[in-house]
């Protein structure tokens, strides 16, 4: 699948945003006032930034707010409805939080419940394809919610906290890696079932139909992220979990070990996403002769 | 809602005989024709006459080879279209209710004036019915000439899809499959009509007749041995010699 720049940073800072913020909805941090401030601005803004990229990824963005409809069949729409009521929900915690008002706590648990509901939805968009058979496994929601997790226990967590987070992210990662490549054989695809032709005999591509690649090739049949999908692999999960996990520990939680190592998890967090997307294979890829 | 009706008053589809199907591109064309003019915005190209053109088709006709293990590879031309699934996985994806599917005859459409272009449900289809348009950023997909079926204003004889209007070979066929004493209903029996990838539950409208099985040599020993005396032909004088000489050196 194409990996388009707008929807891995919408999925990478809306995820980390909204598991920031389902903590401090939570009430795993104390802070108040400025600190208050500047935590609750740092999970809105990743928040706010992430659904504005996944906007500029529309053809018709000014018809955006019609996606808010379509609650009852489509998780798109239920990701745009939760997004958005999450960020009022948590907006009487957060002004509670930085004015010192703890009247306001309750929002705070709704709020975050409905942060981590929204994350769900987000991996449901992917999760729910049958013709992507790599997504279409528990293993996806489960794995956008240890990025979550993860993101949200660098800033917040206790230094055994944050360093578990990102050991429990690793190993869902890799575990991750290998449920997906057995997903596509799995489900026993192939170009015979596509056409219906398989008793034939040997079934090839003889001819495209059309001698230029079109929006269902640039879409979905995307091969230059699986031509070096073990390196990628590496790279992700050593800067996603390995680093920040050495820079935490070797800082003692410090605030500056905290912020580069959420710097150095982020990007791969971006690595991770942008291969999520570029090794997906599509079942339309079939009729191409081509994964 | 982008729910789906839990049942169509007609079942309006296509049945494409691959035994027939000649692979002339015919439909494709007529198909990029019609759809430039009338329904919702017209099918774009990039760059048409540049370096690298393409653009928009509700219809694409694949040719695929298949080798069997004993006899000539036989060439199938396969054409491409939506499906209009009764299970549409594209509709239920749809974030803003612009993907439905019609409760009176069972096709699937675009609203495009709900449609925000968030390719959402070319990902959802299997069959990649879906492609959206690059200038008007809305997606397109067959529409089963709905603008033609139902047009009083067009002679009885072009009511149907341009496609299968324009086949020079008639192997694109169109009718309610929900009817089973329609004529597409009984050719799908007669022929053994079936579904792409039936396992993903999507539940095609459309059906596929199979190519027709081809005669073989080897099937008919009878006739095989007609041409043998001939084929065995032994040289005689210089040539006889030079062969025989020729056949001991090895």
């Amino acid at each position: 699948m194409n990996p388009a720049a707008s929807v891995i940073i919408f999925t990478v800072f809306s995820g980390f945003g909204f598991g920031l913020l389902a903590l401090l909805g939570f009430g795993c941090s104390g802070a108040q006032g400025w600190s208050a401030f500047f935590l609750w601005g740092l999970g809105y803004g990743f928040a706010v930034v992430g659904l504005l990229a996944s906007v500029t990824h529309l053809g018709n963005p000014q018809r955006a707010w019609r996606a808010f409809s379509q609650w009852k069949s489509s998780w798109l729409s239920r990701e745009g409805i939760g997004a958005l009521t999450t960020l009022f929900c948590l907006a009487p915690a957060a002004l509670g939080a930085i004015f010192g008002l703890p009247i306001w706590s309750v929002f705070g648990s709704i709020g975050g419940l409905l942060a981590v509901m929204t994350v769900f939805t987000t991996s449901m968009i992917y999760a729910q394809l049958q013709s992507v058979p790599r997504w279409n496994h528990a293993c996806v929601p489960l794995m956008f919610a240890s990025f979550m997790a993860a993101g949200g226990l660098i800033v917040l967590g206790q230094l055994g906290q944050a360093l578990m987070g990102l050991g429990l992210l690793a190993l869902v990662l890799i575990v991750g890696f290998w449920i997906g490549d057995r997903q596509f054989p799995a489900r026993a695809q192939t170009i015979a079932k596509a056409t219906g032709l398989g008793h034939m005999g040997a079934l090839r591509l003889f001819e495209a139909g059309h001698t230029s690649e079109n929006y269902l090739m640039r879409e979905m049949i995307y091969v230059v992220g699986r031509k070096h999908r073990v390196k990628l692999r590496v790279i992700a999960v050593v800067l996603a979990c390995f680093v920040p996990m050495l820079l935490i520990a070797a800082g003692q939680g410090g605030d500056i070990a905290r912020g580069l190592g959420l710097l150095v998890h982020l990007c791969g967090a971006c690595v991770a996403r942008w291969l999520f997307f570029a090794e997906a294979e599509h079942v339309v890829g079939l009729y191409y002769d081509q994964r | 809602m982008t729910c789906l009706p839990s049942l169509t008053d007609k079942k309006l589809g296509l049945v494409i005989d691959l035994d027939t199907c000649v692979g002339c591109q015919a439909c494709v064309t007529a198909c990029k024709g019609w759809n430039d003019q009338g329904y919702g915005a017209p099918l774009s190209d990039q760059e048409a006459y540049g370096e690298a053109p393409n653009g928009v088709f509700l219809n694409r006709v694949h040719s695929y080879e298949a080798q069997p293990l004993d006899a000539p590879a036989q060439i199938v031309n396969f054409p491409r279209s939506c499906l209009h699934c009764d299970d549409a996985p594209c509709v239920t994806v749809c974030p803003t209710g612009a993907s439905y599917k019609r409760v009176e005859d069972g096709i699937v459409l675009v609203n495009e004036d709900a449609c925000i272009g968030c390719g959402l449900c070319a990902w959802a289809c299997p069959y990649g019915a879906r492609e959206m348009d690059a200038d008007a950023g809305v997606m397109k997909k067959c529409t089963l000439c709905v603008d033609r079926i139902y047009n009083e204003n067009l002679q009885p004889i072009d009511r149907e899809p341009a496609c299968v209007r324009t086949c020079p070979t008639g192997a694109r066929h169109f009718g309610d499959l929900g009817d089973p004493n329609s004529k597409v209903s009984q050719l799908v029996t007669a022929r053994g009509g079936y579904n792409l990838m039936p396992d993903l539950g999507t539940k095609p409208t459309n059906k596929y007749l199979p190519p027709r099985l081809k005669d073989r040599q080897s099937a008919r020993p009878d006739q095989a041995s007609l041409l043998a005396p001939l084929l065995d032909i032994e040289a005689k004088g210089f040539a006889g010699w030079l062969d025989r000489i020729l056949g001991k050196i090895s």
